[in-house]
């Protein structure tokens, strides 16, 4: 598979304040690369610098440094526009114009053959779950609605690369769920997504390789399975009797009471020595659960280790 | 092909769907019509009085429509993050200015033509008819037109790289100063020393709307020279390129928040 997006370097540095003398680095540089065919993920919490790496390579704002290639051209060239598509964080549409034509418009500015805008426009309402609503001024949509067009415009021109900034953000269950399911579909077509997002769930079930961010820095990156083998598997302990709770976090691991019962998540390796405990301290075990690894699990790693090293150099 | 016609078409749609646009038409309408009212008590010179208000009518509201939808074309395009959607597209940034350019200006030509039909019906009433010699009218409201354009520039170009408010600011700070240009310029002869060149090159910075100004000559008859017309034309051409390549050159290395 060859790599359809090449991030050489590329970071940004933002100056503020009235004479412009203070400078916020909001991407450091960046070094990365995105398979042919692939959904790949960009996580991090608010702030990590999402948006602007996907700003920068949209041409949007300008890096202070280093440069991207998307299908092996410079990712400004107009070329490149033509054959990619985006949704932008909480997108906002002109509200003067019906969910057709702001369609319309789009597969104008983009190129699509006038023969076939209308066709083309009608099939995207439809496959977004907006059939019925095509004639509609986008001032009388919801959020979600506004989302699914927003969804519509990205994929409209037949684009070989799609990026989707947090394109699960205002959407409930049953949206979220319709918009995984339109990812899925675009992998299977062939395409290429790289989305941006803070729920790791969602990027959990769709993504092959995801990235991790924090405070414009790339902290790892990597596929997904190999991501949640790396994560330190745990053991949820339930017992009876309050006498055993001093020898458990003795242990390292954090005890919830209620009641007469008590449970704690502890390492699988700390696993015989937590049951010695609970046995020393008479106390009557109840079940032990095997805890499911989740990439939640390894972010909070990833970027508790990265505010650590953070704190550590700030000192 | 160029995305061009499409912005433009798309910012002409905008416009026409916005109601403050119909506000200001019907302001500029009553005005005109007001016109008829101060003619009729204006006895021996009814025509002087409608040609008068009637084209300053036409003029003010132009301006109004110009500065108001003008200064929101970029900078509202910025703040609501519709560009995104349109930059991120084989769209490239001049041509999402010149287009937005285009898309206002043919709307300042369909809105002055409609004042300008309200404008000819008042000249119509008050004097009982039009005749060959009011042709000349067109040429002030052609002017007009000139005018508008240059406002729709400028508040481009304060929109690319200032706030809404002052780009409404400087607009209109342009649009009273240019309306002045030529008593700045007279000034300026009559002043000395730092505050000669200060006036002289505020006075060539503003558009000098005065020579568009014709409404009081063709109110009295007076033709408007065909060379007048050419050097106008030629003026305001050059003076909006201008302004639109500032805009242009600003917008081109924009940081989009």
């Amino acid at each position: 598979m060859s790599d359809v997006i090449e991030i050489r370097g590329l970071w940004k540095q933002y100056e503020v304040g009235f004479w412009k003398k203070r400078k916020i680095t909001a991407l450091q540089p960046l070094e990365l690369t995105v398979r042919e065919g692939e959904i790949f993920g960009y996580l991090g919490p608010n702030g990590a610098g999402k948006t602007t790496t996907l700003k920068l390579l949209m041409g949007l704002a300008f890096p202070s440094g280093g440069g991207a290639r998307i299908l092996g051209l410079d990712h400004q060239d107009p070329a490149v526009k033509a054959q990619i598509g985006f949704l932008p964080e909480q997108p906002y549409f002109y509200d003067h114009l019906s969910a057709t034509e702001l369609l319309e418009y789009f597969a104008q500015l983009s190129g699509v053959p006038a023969g076939e805008r209308k066709r083309r426009v009608e099939r995207m309402l439809a496959r977004v779950g907006l059939g019925d609503a095509g004639g509609l001024q986008l001032r009388r949509f919801s959020k979600g609605m506004l989302q699914r067009v927003g969804l519509a415009q990205a994929i409209l021109h037949d684009p070989k690369v799609v990026f989707l900034d947090e394109p699960m953000s205002g959407l409930d269950p049953i949206g979220r769920r319709e918009v995984r399911d339109l990812v899925q579909q675009l992998k299977e077509e062939g395409r290429t997504v790289f989305f941006s997002t803070h729920i790791l769930s969602d990027a959990e079930a769709l993504c092959d390789r995801v990235a991790i961010l924090n405070r414009g820095r790339v902290v790892t990156v990597g596929e997904v399975a190999d991501m949640l083998a790396k994560v330190s598997e745990s053991v949820e302990v339930l017992w009876e009797g309050a006498a055993a709770v001093a020898g458990i976090e003795a242990l390292g691991a954090a005890v919830h009471v209620s009641g007469e019962l008590a449970r704690a998540s502890v390492p699988r390796v700390k696993l015989d020595a937590a049951i010695d405990a609970l046995r020393g301290a008479g106390a009557r075990l109840i079940s032990v659960t095997p805890v499911q690894a989740t990439l939640e699990d390894y972010f909070m790693q990833q970027v508790g280790a990265s505010e650590a090293a953070a704190a550590e150099a700030r000192a | 092909m160029t995305p061009l016609p499409f912005i433009a078409y798309n910012t002409y749609r905008e416009a026409v769907r916005d109601r403050v646009l119909y506000n200001l038409i019907v302001f500029a309408l009553l005005m005109v019509g007001s016109a008829v009212l101060f003619g009729q008590i204006s006895i021996g010179i009814e025509r002087q009085v409608v040609i008068n208000l009637g084209l300053a009518a036409i003029t003010l509201f132009g301006v109004a429509i110009a500065i108001f939808i003008g200064i929101g074309l970029v900078s509202k395009e910025i703040d609501r993050r519709t560009l995104y959607t349109v930059l991120s597209r084989p769209v490239r940034r001049w041509e999402f200015v010149l287009g937005k350019f285009l898309g206002l200006s043919f709307t300042l030509v369909v809105n002055t033509f409609f004042m300008g039909l309200g404008f000819f019906a008042a000249v119509f009433y008050v004097c009982g008819g039009v005749h060959r010699g009011d042709a000349r009218l067109l040429a002030a409201i052609y002017f007009i037109v000139l005018e508008l354009l240059i406002v729709t520039a400028l508040a481009m170009l304060f929109s690319t790289f200032s706030s809404t408010l002052l780009s409404a600011v400087l607009a209109l700070a342009f649009f009273i100063v240019g309306t002045f240009a030529e008593d700045l310029r007279g000034f300026a002869q009559m002043v000395t020393g730092p505050a000669h060149w200060v006036a002289l090159g505020v006075a060539y910075l503003v558009p000098n709307f005065a020579s568009l100004n014709v409404a009081s000559s063709v109110a009295h008859d007076q033709p408007v020279a065909a060379h007048l017309v050419l050097a106008n034309t030629g003026y305001v051409l050059c003076y909006s390129a201008v302004a639109l390549a500032v805009a242009v050159l600003v917008f081109e290395y924009r940081n989009l928040k």
